[in-house]
């Protein structure tokens, strides 16, 4: 089953029908099988991967390190909980190495961004030092190359 | 005006020759925009990124002179090692392998090396279409034997024994198959070897797609009991690394025939191109996954395509091989190129009519699946509403 996984992972718009066919499996089952995926958290959720900068939206990205203490029998637990609730967060990772969280932050200008690490995280109990460092530019994300277009470049050719 | 009489100058033999039907369609899709193609013969995976950086550090290092004839011994090494570990088949890298530009020049010199004036060679069709030229420029004639969808397009024993005459001298085996997806298993190869055990046919076993094999392993030819010593192979590294572009591919068989080969191979190529023959050492040293991670992909998309097709009401045969599949499109009533012209002008998809591969391609369509599956949903789509059409017109 980890084969469906894999195949919506690259491509979310596959339907049950098509996974079917490319798997030779009954549909029914492989609607069944996402459905409880859905259910259990094993699939998250879908989103498209889209290059702002294609477009004139105005936004940041922000990588912070964050060095936390740990809580009595709750560890990071906690802590993570708390900065995960802010909507400017888009991923939170726990890490190993010199570093204990890692904040994905996008926000509209680095003002914004540097205002919420100030104002939001820094000021945390637990939080014993903060780095941000702004992304300048992308050039992959989950799997897909940047200001690539869906350009053929093969020939007709014998 | 010009002064010069071209008919009086050029090769009659060259002249002779006609174009192929598929370069014919071809022209016709250039003609037109926004075609959704599927009639591509090379694979949509950019060659793996290691290949590509082992081709760019070579130019760095400064490698960019001849190599010997051959291609390198080290390349021919890793070829020795990749069909013997891939293929169960030895081939001495010294004396029985020849780096080519591409399989379409070890054709070449395969039967260039074999065939003389009033020589036959037994060309199975459905198949590609270099064959015959080849065979009329070295003054041979091409005899074609049909293959049939009952047979799964595959060779049978009693049709090559109908086909073989006193003149027969080469058999070229096309499999798996472009552009029927026919692939031959241990078990046929031992029957056609039967046929041709007590002959002095050659078997020219044109092995390109013969990593592209979905229900099982590829057996080479020349693993066959006996057949090594009368067969020569021709592979490359476009369909099974994705490198069609780097122009690089082998021909293997005994010493006494690749001594021949070699010669017209240092007279009119040299050797290789260099940059493609040290890329293609990474590829063989560390592709295996490679390969496996592409295959997977095509095979996902050859059922998709085939459910798809099948969906619309065409009949299609399931490939085993390569990545076409040759759906029946006769069954509307129209022959495969007023079907493949209509499909294009009225809904603008692009697939090979099956003449192009042989006039028993009638009734057939080469369909192309090395393109995304959001491509070929799309192109499915489009065929589905021209064939509700047909059929709406059938039923007038």
């Amino acid at each position: 089953m980890n084969d469906i996984l894999k195949l919506l992972e690259k491509d979310a718009h596959l339907t049950p029908e098509m996974i079917s066919s490319m798997l030779k499996k009954e549909t029914g089952d492989i609607k069944k099988y996402i459905d409880e995926c859905e259910k259990d958290g094993t699939i998250v959720g879908y989103q498209a991967i889209i290059d702002w900068d294609k477009t004139d939206r105005e936004y940041v990205t922000a990588l912070i390190e964050l060095k936390i203490t740990p809580q009595r029998e709750l560890g990071f637990d906690r802590v993570a909980e708390k900065i995960y609730n802010y909507p400017e967060v888009q991923s939170l990772y726990l890490m190993s190495g010199g570093f204990d969280l890692a904040v994905i932050i996008e926000g509209k200008t680095m003002r914004q961004v540097a205002f919420f690490v100030a104002e939001k995280l820094a000021p945390m109990e637990s939080v014993v030092s903060t780095a941000t460092h702004f992304v300048l530019r992308k050039y992959k994300d989950k799997g897909f190359i940047y200001g690539e277009g869906e350009i053929d470049m093969r020939d007709e050719c014998l | 005006m010009s002064l010069m009489d071209y008919s009086k100058v050029l090769s009659k033999k060259t002249c002779n020759i006609k174009p192929s039907g598929i370069r014919k369609f071809f022209d016709l899709l250039e003609t037109m925009q926004g075609v959704i193609s599927l009639t591509v013969g090379q694979p949509d995976f950019p060659t793996p990124w290691h290949v590509r950086d082992a081709g760019i550090f070579s130019l760095e290092k400064g490698y960019t002179y001849y190599t010997s004839n051959a291609g390198t011994l080290e390349l021919r090494r890793e070829i020795s090692k990749y069909l013997s570990r891939r293929f169960d088949i030895e081939y001495d890298p010294k004396t029985e392998i020849t780096v080519t530009v591409g399989g379409s020049e070890a054709i070449d010199i395969a039967i260039r090396a074999i065939i003389e004036e009033g020589d036959e060679v037994i060309v199975p069709e459905p198949s590609f279409v270099c064959y015959g030229p080849i065979v009329s420029l070295a003054g041979g004639k091409a005899v074609p034997l049909e293959t049939v969808e009952e047979d799964g397009f595959k060779l049978t024993a009693e049709r090559l024994k109908s086909a073989i005459t006193d003149k027969t001298k080469m058999l070229v085996l096309p499999f798996p198959n472009n552009p029927t997806g026919a692939v031959m298993t241990r078990r046929e190869l031992e029957k056609i070897a039967e046929v041709i055990r007590n002959t002095n046919i050659i078997v020219l076993s044109d092995e390109i797609y013969g990593e592209l094999t979905y229900n099982g392993r590829h057996t080479s030819f020349a693993s066959i009991d006996g057949m090594h010593e009368r067969t020569i192979l021709t592979s490359g590294f476009s369909k099974a690394y994705s490198m069609t572009g780097w122009r690089l591919g082998y021909v293997c068989a005994p010493r006494e025939i690749t001594e021949q080969m070699l010669k017209i191979h240092q007279y009119a190529i040299m050797c290789a191109p260099t940059t493609s023959q040290l890329a293609a050492i990474e590829a063989l040293k560390n592709g295996d996954g490679d390969i496996e991670m592409m295959k997977a992909e095509y095979d996902r998309r050859r059922r998709y395509i085939v459910d798809g097709l099948r969906d619309c009401g065409i009949p299609c045969f399931e490939p085993d091989g390569a990545f076409y599949v040759f759906p029946k499109v006769g069954v509307f009533g129209l022959s495969s190129e007023e079907f493949c012209e209509r499909l294009l002008y009225e809904y603008n998809v692009a697939i090979v009519p099956g003449t192009a591969f042989g006039e028993c391609g009638e009734g057939y369509a080469r369909v192309s699946y090395a393109y995304s599956v959001k491509h070929i949903t799309k192109a499915l789509e489009q065929i589905k509403l021209f064939t509700e059409k047909l059929r709406q017109e059938q039923q007038q």
